[in-house]
């Protein structure tokens, strides 16, 4: 074979990111499960939440979230005059014993779910100075707990509050989109026990995927949208109070 | 040559830069895991060892593969969205080993009121009630079957 060296100085680099990306593969533990064909995120549709707080419980059933803390909780918003800077918010126990009775039914009321919104442009990844927490190539955000040295920078940087300190392990805890659920075909467990269908997982690589008719015909938003984090958690008729 | 004549000094000094780095090279190799930088700048293991957890909740679709009867009486109801675990738990160590784990069947006193107690705050379109008022503290399926609730549709027991 005669190569030249233009051509040899071409063809080295492309082997070498050909090399990477046969090393790259799939994770050892989920065989039949390609990274590289899934962009995770979450659809919530508000009207359809009832408050119940099954997610909330699920969530803690299959993860151990210690006591007191949340992967996912849900607020109550209550709006009682035009001015949409003074919602009346509660999330007694993060709304895993259910919410208040309400009697009389004055201003709008919505029940809004929270979790980590597992952004592309994730703020919590970037100012961790060890590399233990990052954005997976299919969308997830995740902590290696081996690698946390637990400074806490992270739960400072995430705009939404969805991380905290594992009080035991005294290193970064967060929602892992169920990451060991979604790479075995199961959906997460607060979506599989979501009882109305207010939370689904979705696939924004998945061209079946029913969020891509669901985005262009409903009026979507995502939590605070100027902080252009890349956020995949899909609120469907969010109110403007919330934060 | 001449010009390297008195150099010595600079050789020497030039051979503990590389020596420096030598030991740093075989430390860096010692001290990062093998597989940082895999996908990017973190440890490429951590995701498997992550997704290796066991899962606590079965889904849905194992629960129907056994309870046939069940999930078709679901499929024909008003709960038929509701999958199986959200009421009746978490239940993987019972789909793995069906005769080893024997689920208890929830309270339906507390379990429906969980969701259908009526409250202003709640979606109107969503089926509430007074518990107390609508079934004096009776268990909710004395009259109702959980898996296909609604009275009229032949769901009353």
């Amino acid at each position: 074979m005669n190569l030249s060296r233009r051509h040899f100085l071409v063809l080295v680099p492309a082997a070498a990111v050909a090399w990477k990306a046969i090393l790259a593969g799939t994770p050892e533990e989920a065989p039949n499960y390609n990274q590289a064909e899934h962009w995770w995120g979450m659809l919530i549709d508000i009207p359809k939440c009832i408050g119940c707080g099954n997610c909330v419980r699920a969530c803690e059933a299959e993860n151990d979230v210690p006591e007191g803390h949340f992967r996912t909780w849900v607020e109550r918003y209550h709006v009682t005059d035009g001015n949409m800077t003074n919602p009346e918010v509660i999330s007694p126990n993060g709304g895993k014993d259910g919410f208040p009775v309400v009697q009389e039914d004055a201003g709008k009321y919505s029940f809004v779910p929270k979790m980590c919104n597992h952004c592309s442009d994730s703020p919590c990844t970037q100012v961790c100075p060890v590399g233990a927490t990052f954005v997976t190539p299919d969308g997830v955000v995740l902590v290696d707990q081996k690698y946390c040295l637990g400074c806490a920078y992270c739960v400072q940087a995430c705009p939404y509050g969805c991380r905290y300190i594992h009080p035991e392990k005294k290193v970064a805890d967060k929602c892992t989109l169920c990451y060991h659920r979604i790479t075995k075909g199961l959906t997460t467990a607060c979506c599989e026990n979501c009882p109305t269908g207010a939370r689904q997982l979705v696939d924004l690589k998945n061209p079946n995927d029913p969020i891509h008719e669901f985005l262009k015909t409903h009026a979507v938003q995502v939590l605070k949208p100027q902080m252009a984090t890349g956020a995949k958690a899909f609120y469907n008729e969010l109110d403007g109070s919330v934060r | 040559m001449s010009s390297f004549k008195d150099a010595g000094h600079l050789f020497r000094f030039a051979g503990l830069f590389v020596l420096a780095f030598v030991v740093f090279l075989v430390v860096r190799h010692w001290v990062v895991p093998k597989t940082f930088g895999q996908y990017g700048h973190y440890r490429g293991a951590s995701i498997g060892e992550i997704a290796s957890k066991p899962v606590e909740f079965a889904g849905h679709e194992a629960c129907e593969a056994c309870h046939t009867d069940k999930a078709d009486e679901k499929k024909a109801g008003e709960h038929a969205h509701v999958n199986c675990e959200a009421c009746h738990g978490p239940l993987a160590n019972h789909a793995n080993d069906p005769a080893a784990v024997t689920p208890v069947k929830p309270d339906t006193t507390v379990l429906c009121a969980r969701c259908h107690t009526a409250s202003a705050a709640k979606p109107k379109k969503f089926p509430q009630v007074a518990p107390a008022e609508h079934s004096n503290g009776m268990p909710c399926q004395t009259c109702h079957n959980p898996h296909s609730p609604a009275m009229d549709a032949g769901g009353a027991k």
